[in-house]
């Protein structure tokens, strides 16, 4: 791939938060098992704290518990942490690679968006992760939810640039 | 094995929650990659029907290792529900029982209301706005808000970053306007 390419591709993807940061190197694909291995253990995670769960979600919205709150709570400090001592110190990555963060842009579509994922976070008691899980779990009518959910992706895809951003 | 029953007991926030934060760090180390799920959505669209849209226009193969993860989150929930399978109901906070009584809402076996969400009631009104109406604003949402849980609210709040407050703010508005003042209308269908 060209230079040129690359760029190109990097234009149009810091429109979006997500999948900016990469990593210069070039490994074969079975490289990215660490990945899948790192994904059970979080999947694992995501199911015993019951954070999949959509009555764990219910009563998060209607403070009824604080389970959900101290999930989230505690996840953002302990990464907020991680995050602080990865710059402090340089870590570098397995490969030696410097990390990189990058500043997210302000939209509007984190308000318009954000609470149509609201309405939705609530309707299906899941987030993107725990609609993975819970079809991993034996709820296999949620790969209907799943399927729909990347059509809503594909229908934003199509609709972004009318939409206000 | 003592283990594995003492693993399969439901796991508290203060374990949970920490180890979803280390996520973070973990995947940075690995190989410079940023924790956040529903790009996996995009990159999906992006394989299978990009058409010639300019948001899929992009080298997808590139964000494979997130379609690896996504992989691993339903081993990861297949592995947690059999050999890690916890026995009883979980336990709930008796208002929200006694509110979900009243929409015919009894079965706390599994992690998900098998009452409305199952293969049948897709065809009815009401569980096709929950799973399929959900599902739909879950994909447009988190894309149009350019992240979800994870990538703003765990991911954007660990690195300080101002949009994706304003974004978890936002996610937490929609469901509580949604649980507490349109979903009873819904469950009542």
């Amino acid at each position: 791939m060209s230079i040129k390419e690359t760029n190109t591709d990097f234009e149009v993807r810091s429109l979006d938060a997500m999948c900016i940061n990469e990593s210069e190197l070039v490994h074969p694909w079975w490289f990215n098992f660490k990945y899948l291995f790192a994904g059970i253990i979080f999947g694992i995670i995501l199911v015993k704290a019951q954070v999949i769960s959509w009555f764990r979600i219910q009563e998060m919205f209607r403070l009824q518990s604080f389970h959900m709150y101290g999930v989230i709570g505690s996840a953002v400090l302990t990464g907020a942490i991680s995050v602080f001592i990865i710059k402090k110190f340089n870590i570098k990555t397995i490969y030696g690679e410097e990390i990189k963060f990058y500043p997210k842009q302000f939209s509007k579509g984190q308000i318009f968006g954000g609470l149509l994922f609201g309405f939705g976070w609530a309707l299906t008691g899941a987030c993107p992760g725990p609609l993975f899980a819970q079809i991993g779990t034996g709820a296999t009518v949620i790969t209907v939810s799943l399927l729909s959910a990347v059509a809503g992706t594909w229908v934003y895809g199509s609709l972004s640039t009318k939409l206000p951003h | 094995m003592k283990i594995v029953e003492w693993l399969s007991q439901p796991w508290p926030w203060y374990i949970a929650g920490p180890l979803i934060g280390l996520t973070v760090p973990l995947l940075l180390i690995l190989g410079n990659k940023t924790f956040g799920i529903s790009s996996s959505l995009r990159h999906l669209c992006a394989i299978c029907l990009p058409s010639s849209i300019s948001y899929f226009q992009y080298d997808w193969k590139k964000e494979l290792w997130n379609l690896f993860f996504v992989t691993g989150i339903i081993f990861g929930g297949i592995i947690a529900a059999t050999v890690l399978a916890d026995p009883n109901p979980i336990q709930l906070n008796p208002a929200l029982i006694k509110e979900l009584h009243e929409y015919g809402i009894n079965n706390y076996d599994h992690l998900i209301p098998v009452d409305v969400f199952n293969w049948q009631s897709l065809i009815t009104l009401k569980g096709f706005i929950l799973m399929v109406a959900g599902g739909f604003l879950v994909g447009f949402g988190t894309r149009y808000a350019g992240g979800c849980t994870s990538g703003h609210s765990i991911t954007g709040l660990s690195n300080l970053q101002w949009p994706s407050l304003i974004a978890t703010i936002c996610f937490m508005a929609g469901g509580f306007i949604m649980a507490n003042l349109i979903l009873p209308f819904i469950l009542k269908l």
